[in-house]
């Protein structure tokens, strides 16, 4: 991968990159690059910050399964059970 | 448990252990499938399918993928063709691309400005761990994710809800990796901006 991004970063282009960074789908130079902007601006490693608690509490947000889905879903592995 | 002792109790009739992996995955199930198929009602049989699928192919499991990975191709399938007997396209045939920015333009400083071009003009705040875990904020996060578009909702509730690899979901979801990664962008820019207005608002 080579690099793809301005020596000196906007926060502008911060927030677009962001996923690319966390996916590490950077080339080392823009990943150097990238840290370089966040650690001397507040803003952005705030930002980064809230990027990585939306992606944890998105992870807890599973729906629930509600109770007859779950009755009927058992009595699906019953069957699939006595079957085998 | 780990996914070979889960195959093994399963295989076994575990209920206890079938029930855990449905609590873990219907929800996610649900939700991906209703984007494939007409109605909720198909989506819960495609599902209920997947599920019957699952159990009588688990001695084939070879556990090369994780088998939560494995589920939600079976189930991707299952949808895909359902669909297609329904005469309902793949929501991943044409890639709905949309380039809002992630966030809103007035928060930052103009790009010519002398100082601090594109740079904050209303910096983001520091989000509270102990708001943030609340029932309120798991709900609002919930809410966001299924107000956004369709194939910006499937990719993130199988990355991020579900935890999956970008190489398990691009293959169950037949997308490119760099699609698949401006979806993820698009999706958790959104559901951060959502959870940012919620902060914002006073404390009731």
């Amino acid at each position: 991968m080579t690099a793809l991004l301005p020596e000196e970063l906007t926060c502008r282009q911060v927030v677009e990159v962001i996923t690319d960074y966390l996916e590490r789908r950077m080339s080392l130079k823009d990943r150097t690059r990238f840290e370089q902007h966040v650690v001397t601006c507040v803003g952005c490693t705030s930002y980064l910050r809230q990027m990585k608690q939306a992606i944890a509490l998105a992870g807890a947000a599973k729906d629930p399964v509600d109770a007859k889905a779950q009755d009927e879903l058992l009595r699906l592995f019953r069957g699939w059970k006595e079957k085998k | 448990m780990d996914d070979r002792e889960l195959v093994d109790a399963l295989r076994a009739g575990d209920e206890s252990a079938f029930l855990a992996l449905v609590r873990a995955h219907h929800g996610s199930m649900l939700r991906v499938a209703s984007m494939f198929v007409p109605s909720a009602a198909v989506a819960e049989e495609v599902v209920q399918e997947t599920w019957l699928a699952v159990l009588k192919g688990l001695d084939g499991f070879e556990g090369r993928a994780p088998l939560k990975s494995w589920i939600f191709r079976v189930l991707a399938n299952r949808a895909r063709s359902r669909a297609q007997k329904e005469g309902r396209s793949s929501p991943f045939s044409e890639f709905e691309a949309d380039d809002e920015p992630a966030v809103d333009g007035a928060r930052f400083l103009p790009d010519d400005h002398d100082r601090w071009p594109g740079h904050w003009s209303a910096p983001p705040p520091q989000w509270a761990e102990e708001r943030l875990l609340t029932q309120e904020m798991l709900q609002i996060a919930g809410v966001a994710i299924d107000a956004l578009p369709p194939q910006q909702r499937q990719v993130i509730v199988l990355r991020d809800v579900e935890g999956q690899s970008s190489d398990d979901v691009c293959e169950a979801l037949g997308v490119s990796e760099g699609n698949q990664r401006v979806l993820l962008h698009r999706a958790r820019s959104k559901v951060r901006a959502v959870l940012e207005r919620h902060f914002e608002e006073p404390r009731r």
